[in-house]
């Protein structure tokens, strides 16, 4: 079929859908939704539906960003708006065809919000609700809405009608409306995307190359599973409207291999635009030709920085090299190539599906349109999150998502992942985007936001992230090699008990020196997390230096597990828990933990009952327990008040 | 299984930049990758067994002893790791008695990889069994999963 009959069909397919007499239900199982369930939920719908007779359409959906609420499932009654509901178990999910689909109880409880026209009572509108009024989502638009596995869902929902606009324009047109769009890249540096186009387009030769770096490596960050698992279609399009405005004939995605499911999708996508006359020569008639493949990362986080990428589509080993030159002018196998990020790619599809201007229209002045974050942490509502650029802080960690899960004081929330900085409380109302970020220290980074509560220890976090750099660096250079090695041995001499005063003054001369001659951004940005815990959070460092205190109760090393001998009633509750048997008491005995024995698992501590509370955890103190168990005393009854 | 891996191996023949797929194709057939495997890609791709290795051992996805018949992987990444999943590992490695500086156990049953992060973040602390993923992970949780398999 062509593709303007797979269009007009997709069209009248998708407006027959809408105006369905039929129940519609979709079932959110993307890897997080899967993680939580979603295709036991899956099953009992089905079952559940089969049983009571009803022919419903039941679609799989990617992920509408709701991950604190999985398994998610979305019902539309015909005649009635949409309804979101979370945490839906199997059990429920045959609660909601007995109560909804049969007797026409929407079942308040269980729902999110209603999505479009009409009102069902007890339920708030979707986009009233604090989880959604601050977001704006351009980007992700279709997740959650469209079968992630059909070309047709996206093509009726203004699918490459981005591209078949840029067709029609000259190359250097388009590239004027990325520009004037103000799209800076979204894998982190922020650089203005139209520029960079244009870049590798100006670049002598006829042989160029368009990559998309779908690596994510960041720990946090899964914005780029969300969208390629969810809506694959919008990134391939931005792919297309790049290399007919950029003048590429080849593309590649570079895709972590610990991310199948995102693979599994945009394999079959690729394969429905080969069909639909989307990809190959002489795309719809035209005379722009190109193609796309799709590599695997084999696992190195270093290989998400563009030439340590590029190298390792060459099938070397993933070793970044200096620039100049830069990809735009020297690349893959030494031509001119573009790179940009998944998430890019997905906001050049939704430009040109509109335009240039529209898109500027959100976002700051610097920093405009807006950014997918995955919410992470210690927060309510974790999830993947689309908001303008410029929100102020507290918005996303307080409205959107929902404030602090534990109940515990907010600490810090960590941007950027392993190459970024922490934001403390005294920040809240600084607006998100670059520029802002930047200055405080940190950085927008590909859009991980992890929040930190008061028992998060922010040394030992700058330990955990200088780990993770010390493990992925390739090596090649000495600043890097050498001296994140040197600052972790620092660190986790901290984390132990074992620092010195010194350690702070070497820890930022290594910083500046790590940052200033390394050869990639690995190196360049691996004291980032290091830096901005001291400049925020100086006090702990100190805490743990001079007093071998962790005021988190978070390092190991410096802390210690006591029963309280006033508190212990000699359950045996912990002594049967204990793993390492280093609990000793007798029934009725107050029960003490041997030191030398404990490793520091928790587990006494989470099964103490909650009435009793006799197990604490300290740091920087000892409590006095008796050298052996002794009888638990007689204690006064508790008087309970009036 | 030479068989099989020389004709999975052939399509990569003359391709440009095909080590590290040739090396994925063996892997996925073999579950490892032994020196045959190496030398294959090697002669397949006009390399020595020397680059092929030293581009394979630069990956981490890459094992060169034989796995387990089932791999679990957990997550140490940021948002699992600050939801407490170092102890899901030690849970993990305490229950199949897995030897210090051992990846796999000693009936080949399971082998144990940490992972820097699986993306499913908002799901913390999760762990992977072969192909199932496992979210809002507790160490008794783990030990409950590990006894049913």
């Amino acid at each position: 079929m062509s593709y303007e009959e797979i269009k007009s069909q997709a069209i009248s397919e998708w407006g027959a859908l809408q105006q369905s007499k039929k129940p519609r239900i979709f079932v959110g199982t993307a890897t997080c939704g899967r993680a939580a369930g979603a295709m036991a939920t899956l099953e009992a719908l089905k079952k559940e539906l089969a049983a009571a007779r009803i022919d419903a359409v039941i679609m799989q959906v990617g992920c509408i960003g709701f991950c604190y609420a999985e398994p998610l499932v979305d019902i539309i009654k015909p005649g009635r708006p949409r309804i979101s509901y979370g945490s839906i178990t199997p059990q429920l999910a045959a609660q909601l065809v007995k109560d909804y689909l049969i007797n026409d109880n929407p079942r308040p409880d269980l729902a999110i919000g209603t999505i479009g026209d009409g009102e069902i009572p007890g339920i708030p509108k979707l986009a009233e609700t604090p989880l959604m009024k601050g977001q704006v989502r351009l980007a992700t638009r279709n997740c959650g809405f469209i079968d992630p596995t059909d070309i047709k869902h996206y093509i009726a929902n203004s699918g490459y009608g981005g591209f078949t606009k840029a067709l029609k324009m000259t190359p250097e047109a388009v590239i004027d409306e990325i520009k004037k769009s103000g799209l800076r890249g979204r894998g982190g540096a922020g650089f203005p995307t139209g520029q960079k186009w244009e870049f590798c387009r100006r670049s002598a030769g006829k042989e160029k190359y368009l990559i998309c770096n779908a690596d994510e490596g960041d720990p946090g960050a899964f914005m780029n599973r969300s969208q390629l698992e969810s809506d694959p279609h919008s990134v391939l399009e931005g792919m297309l409207i790049g290399a007919y405005a950029i003048g590429t004939t080849q593309g590649f995605i570079y895709c972590r291999a610990e991310y199948p499911l995102a693979i599994e999708h945009l394999e079959i996508a690729i394969k429905q635009m080969r069909d639909a006359g989307l990809l190959g020569k002489n795309i719809l008639g035209s005379n722009f030709s190109f193609d796309i493949e799709i590599r695997e990362g084999a696992g190195a986080f270093v290989c998400g920085e563009e030439t340590a990428l590029m190298v390792s589509i060459e099938g070397k080993r993933g070793m970044p090299r200096s620039r100049p030159p830069f990809p735009a002018v020297s690349g893959l196998w030494g031509k001119p190539s573009n790179i940009n990020n998944v998430g890019t790619w997905a906001d050049v599809s939704t430009i040109m599906q509109n335009s240039g201007e529209w898109y500027s229209k959100y976002g700051s002045e610097k920093s405009k349109g807006t950014k997918t974050f995955s919410l992470a942490g210690k927060v309510v509502r974790t999830g993947l999150i689309e908001v303008p650029m410029g929100i102020p802080l507290k918005n996303i960690i307080y409205e959107i998502g929902g404030g602090i899960s534990s109940g515990k004081n907010f600490k810090a929330v960590l941007t950027g992942g392993p190459s970024g900085g922490c934001l403390p409380a005294n920040l809240m109302d600084l607006p998100v985007d670059y520029e802002n970020l930047a200055q405080a220290g940190s950085i927008v980074g590909s859009g991980g936001m992890l929040v930190a509560d008061e028992s998060t220890c922010m040394v030992d976090m700058a330990r955990f992230f200088l780990s993770f750099c010390q493990s992925e660096s390739c090596g090649k250079c000495v600043p890097c090699r050498v001296g994140t090695r040197q600052m972790l041995t620092i660190l986790e001499r901290i984390t132990k008990g074992k620092g010195t005063p010194e350690d702070i003054p070497t820890l930022e001369k290594l910083a500046t020196l790590l940052k200033s001659t390394s050869l990639c951004a690995l190196g360049q940005t691996a004291p980032n997390p290091t830096l901005t815990t001291l400049r925020y959070f100086r006090s702990e460092f100190e805490a743990h230096i001079n007093e071998k205190r962790c005021p988190s109760l978070a390092c190991k090393e410096l802390t210690n597990y006591y029963i309280l001998p006033d508190k212990c009633e000699g359950c045996q509750i912990c002594f049967r828990n204990c793993p390492v048997q280093a609990i000793s008491g007798g029934k009725r005995m107050i029960h003490i933990i041997d030191q030398s024995k404990c490793t520091k698992c928790n587990t006494c501590f989470s099964v103490c009952p909650e009435r009793f509370s006799a197990v604490v955890k300290v740091s920087g103190q000892k409590i006095e327990v008796p050298a052996e168990p002794i009888p638990v005393p007689e204690r006064p009854k508790a008087v309970k008040a009036a | 299984m030479d068989e099989k891996l020389k004709q999975s191996l052939a399509a990569f023949r003359g391709q440009r930049g095909a080590t590290i797929p040739a090396l994925q194709k063996a892997q996925e057939i073999l579950g490892y990758l032994p020196e045959e495997a190496i030398s294959e890609v090697a002669s397949l791709l006009g390399m020595s067994t020397n680059e092929v290795y030293g581009v394979a051992t630069f990956y981490s996805q890459f094992r060169f002893e034989r796995p387990g018949d089932h791999q679990i992987k957990c997550c140490l990444g940021t948002a699992c790791y600050v939801q407490g999943s170092s102890r899901i590992l030690e849970a993990v490695e305490d229950e199949l008695k897995l030897p210090r500086d051992r990846f796999t156990t000693d009936d080949y049953k399971f082998s144990v990889e940490r992972v820097a992060c699986l993306g499913s973040c908002a799901l913390a602390p999760v762990m992977v069994i072969d192909e199932s993923v496992y979210g809002r992970m507790t160490p008794a949780k783990a030990r409950e999963i590990l006894n049913k398999i």
